[in-house]
């Protein structure tokens, strides 16, 4: 009797590449939901948009490279980026602009570098970065919250406002659109109007919830809640969020302290903007985060640094991306010098 | 007994490591059969860590039970034992339990069934009065080796030299293996005594005897064995059920919170750790001077009918084991020998039972957790799964990614070789990658490397070598054509001319030499005969006239 060649161990968890982008993808459903609600169709339709595009990109590159397709596209790593492209966009984004970010991300950030596991760069924050350096005016396409906007546009007009870049008969983007919080209060504050006093003003303290922005607080905290759900499941690394946003907290409170007309509350940054996405699912995406434990806890201080930088100086009105990008050119740097000590090497 | 069981001693825990599941109960519901004499036995040379004995056998040779069939020409080397009485039937290659699945040495014995033993004289306690250098010899002689698996002589770990503490293992962290479990809960006296001896030999100040906490009636059995001893030189130590801690290094670390330095060894820290298994083979050696002969095998797995403990003959062929076991169960995959985590898969069931068979895990496809579940892995998304689990704190997707790269500087810089091979990566890796197999694969090639390194070296001082040798002789033959020149310079030593000509000198002057005897010649030749003086006026005529005719002949020559 002659049996077959195999190496051990023999045994496996059921883990598999498709059940952690699985899993993420659900984490990600109550702050997707949420930022329907409060933004509008617009971010349905940008999800689909996304997805379809980021799909078709994939199995029409893996056909090109000669890879299996069906394995790798379901492995749902294509998904996850589109989600998080499509939730970084405005809602009001034209249909192009979507396309062109989820192709770049796809096309450029992934499969360029090798594909699942080899890109240095995170796909969705390239993507998004593009699209932002090359069409300003289009990202800030942001409607109303809705407490604030008493409803957007409906489905059909969104469909319209996306595909043909019609607002409906009477409206413009100017009457549709609006700055978000963190954008406003940067501006604010750029006009030397105090954090108190732009979150007090009767033209945009409406924009302004108890935490942050109207519709932020929410998006951000159920995103908070999806993500430490991923981290109880070890799907994620706790460490990273954890050092992202304790970084983040530590900075923004030492200036808020220092200058609290000047700076907004750690509170105020923690549930603005992509803040909570970031930190559960874009730093700690596997591929492009550093892999060492000590490694993981620079990347994520070092992401919050940028961020809050960016987002009190820098040109930008929110950081994540340019954040999240920056950091993932030091990953191979951070992960060299911080091996973990191997059993029995002695301590320096 | 409960204090020593709930030890004061608050225990540390290793760096990563897996909680998994036991299917311990699978083979431990019965008590250690024996497997009936077999007709043949098939006995490997190298059944351990190191190199082959020498064969002191001849094919035909009777032989009795016991009875060395070949001796350690090395340190680092055992002997081996006849198992029955019999005769040699064969000295020859054949497959063996290895991963490599390659053909090896093996004394071939035929049974006569009439189990003659060669005369065996036990030493018993008189050990206690023994030398622990002639102990050491005993237990060399006997063939035993660490039987947890790694085979490692163990006569040779047994140095003297500051070792504190023994650590009896009997820790077992392997899913489905048994065979500690049930030689603890049977044999606990003699794994007492066996360690005790072992004690004596290194000088031991203490004895642990470590259990996981998945083994009560192990730890109840072994605490009931050392109830006796009131001066709590020996001490059972529960530890938590945590794959990999039956690694030696990783046990250490649980039970005295003390790490083997890198590139180094337990007795480096003053320990030293035994299994069970090679206690209680001490324990026959020194009680019954029995040499390892025999060994316990837990037959296990889905895919056999009744799994249990047996007690074997090293050399039994695998698939007499599995049919005392009732064969098959209907649907069987590959058979393990070792645990799931790192055993290797057999290619046939016609190998023999070696010294370091633990276990053989008979899997069954319908228990999908024994198989691989796929054969193409997708590739690395950098989860950090592995480093979280990793019990040696390596980076193995770092490793993995430098293996696949086969960047061997840094597989080196990032200790490749302290990889134990656990599996606990490869088990938890979500891109289902073989990591362990990709490291194996790296060791070995770094291994030959290094081998073709060192041939090359020695080829490389054989060749230069081999130059040298050359321009010495192109020396010692200029050296002799020069004393030859100048010995032919010596002798025409009243005419030294310019080194350059002096051929043409010595030529032009040989020239010279024969022109002069020529001219001489020349010039006697043309002299009247020397006969002619005081002639007669006849005789004169008469020569005249002769010289006239020539000269007439030589005008008319001309």
């Amino acid at each position: 009797m002659l049996f077959t060649k195999a190496s051990s161990p023999f045994v496996r968890d059921d883990s598999s590449v498709q059940s952690i982008m699985r899993k993420v993808l659900y984490a990600m459903i109550p702050g997707s939901i949420a930022a329907i609600w409060f933004f509008g169709w617009g971010v349905l339709i940008n999800l689909l948009l996304a997805a379809t595009t980021c799909l078709a990109a994939e199995a029409w590159v893996l056909w090109m490279r000669q890879r299996e397709i069906r394995a790798s596209l379901f492995d749902g790593s294509a998904l996850v980026t589109a989600c998080l492209l499509a939730l970084a966009l405005p809602p009001l984004a034209p249909w192009w602009l979507t396309v062109i970010a989820a192709l770049f991300a796809i096309l450029m950030a992934k499969h360029l570098y090798g594909g699942l596991g080899f890109n240095p760069f995170n796909p969705a924050m390239v993507g998004y970065i593009v699209v932002m350096i090359s069409f300003p005016r289009e990202m800030t396409y942001w409607t109303a919250p809705l407490s604030v906007a008493q409803g957007w546009p409906n489905f059909l007009d969104t469909l319209n406002i996306i595909f043909a870049g019609q607002p409906a008969a009477g409206e413009t983007f100017d009457t549709i659109t609006m700055a978000t919080p963190i954008d406003t209060l940067k501006t604010q504050l750029g006009l030397e109007n105090g954090v108190e006093a732009t979150r007090g003003s009767v033209q945009y303290g409406p924009l302004f919830g108890t935490l942050s922005g109207v519709g932020w607080e929410w998006i951000n905290g159920l995103f908070l809640l999806g993500g430490l759900w991923l981290a109880k499941k070890k799907i994620i690394d706790w460490r990273i969020p954890t050092s992202f946003l304790l970084t983040l907290v530590l900075i923004a409170n030492f200036f808020a302290v220092y200058d609290y007309s000047s700076y907004s509350s750690a509170l105020f940054h923690v549930f603005s903007g992509g803040t909570m996405l970031a930190a559960f699912f874009i730093a700690t995406d596997p591929v492009t985060a550093s892999t060492t434990p000590r490694g993981r806890w620079i990347y994520g201080a070092g992401i919050a640094v940028l961020v809050y930088v960016i987002r009190s100086w820098g040109g930008y009105p929110d950081g994540i991306a340019f954040a999240v990008v920056l950091m993932n050119i030091t990953v191979p740097l951070i992960d060299y010098y911080t091996q973990p000590r191997t059993f029995g090497k002695p301590l320096q | 007994m409960s204090n020593q069981l709930d030890s004061t001693l608050a225990l540390s825990q290793f760096h990563g490591g897996l909680k998994l599941e036991g299917h311990k109960q699978l083979s431990t519901r019965t008590p250690i059969a024996s497997l009936p004499a077999q007709p043949r036995y098939i006995i490997p040379l190298l059944q351990h860590i190191g190199k082959a004995g020498e064969i002191v056998v001849r094919v035909g040779e009777r032989v009795l039970k016991g009875q060395m069939l070949a001796q350690p020409r090395h340190l680092m080397s055992a002997p081996i034992h006849s198992p029955v009485s019999g005769t040699v039937h064969d000295i020859g290659d054949y497959p063996v339990p290895h991963p490599s699945g390659l053909n090896a040495s093996c004394i071939v014995i035929d049974n006569d069934f009439k189990d003659e033993w060669v005369t065996r004289t036990a030493i018993g306690d008189e050990a206690y009065q023994m030398t622990p250098s002639v102990l050491r010899r005993m237990i060399r002689d006997a063939g035993i080796v660490g039987l947890g698996g790694a085979g490692f002589p163990t006569s040779v770990k047994q140095t003297e030299i500051d070792i504190k503490t023994l650590i009896i293992n009997g820790v077992e962290c392997e899913p489905y293996i048994t065979c500690d479990d049930m030689l603890m809960r049977e044999r606990a006296r003699e794994i007492v005594s066996g360690s005790e001896i072992i004690g004596h030999i290194i000088k031991a100040r203490e004895i642990i005897i470590a259990i996981e906490d998945n083994k009560p009636e192990a730890i109840a059995a072994m605490q009931a064995a050392i109830a006796a001893d009131i001066t709590s030189y020996f001490r059972v130590q529960v530890v938590p059920t945590i794959y990999p801690s039956g690694g030696e290094k990783q046990l250490i670390k649980v039970v005295l919170d003390k790490e083997v330095p890198i590139n180094g060894l337990p007795n480096d820290i003053g320990v030293l750790c035994q299994n069970v298994g090679t206690a209680y083979a001490i324990y026959r050696k020194i009680y019954h001077d029995e040499p390892l002969i025999s060994r316990v095998v837990t037959i296990t797995g889905h895919g056999v009918q009744q799994p249990q403990n047996l007690e074997v003959a090293i050399g039994t062929p695998i698939q007499a084991c599995i049919d005392f076991c009732g064969g098959y169960q209907e649907q069987y995959g590959p058979i393990i020998m070792g645990g799931p985590m790192m055993g290797f898969a057999l290619q046939s069931a016609e190998l023999p039972i070696i010294k370091v068979t633990n276990c053989l895990l008979a899997s069954s496809n319908a228990d999908p957790t024994v198989l691989p579940k796929t054969a193409s892995h997708l590739p690395c998304i950098r989860c950090g799964r592995c480093v979280d689990v990793c019990p040696a704190n390596l980076l193995p997707q770092q490793l993995y990614w430098y293996a696949g790269a086969r960047n061997f500087e840094h597989l080196v810089e990032y200790h490749l070789f302290d990889c134990i091979e656990c599996g606990c990566c490869a088990y938890v890796c979500p891109s289902q990658i073989p990591l362990v197999q990709y490291y194996r694969s790296a060791k070995s090639e770094i291994w030959e490397q290094e081998r073709q390194r060192k041939q090359a070296d020695i080829a490389r001082q054989r060749h230069e070598a081999h130059q040298a040798r050359l321009e010495k002789q192109k020396l010692e033959r200029e050296e002799k054509l020069r004393l030859k020149r100048e010995a032919l310079k010596a002798r025409p030593a009243a005419a030294p001319p310019a080194a350059d000509n002096t051929i043409a000198a010595a030529k032009a002057a040989a020239i010279a030499a024969a022109m002069a005897r020529v001219e001489a010649k020349k010039k006697q030749q043309g002299l009247a005969p020397k006969n002619t003086d005081n002639l007669s006026a006849e005789q004169q005529e008469l020569i005249a006239a002769v010289e006239k005719r020539r000269q007439q002949s030589h005008r008319q020559d001309d």
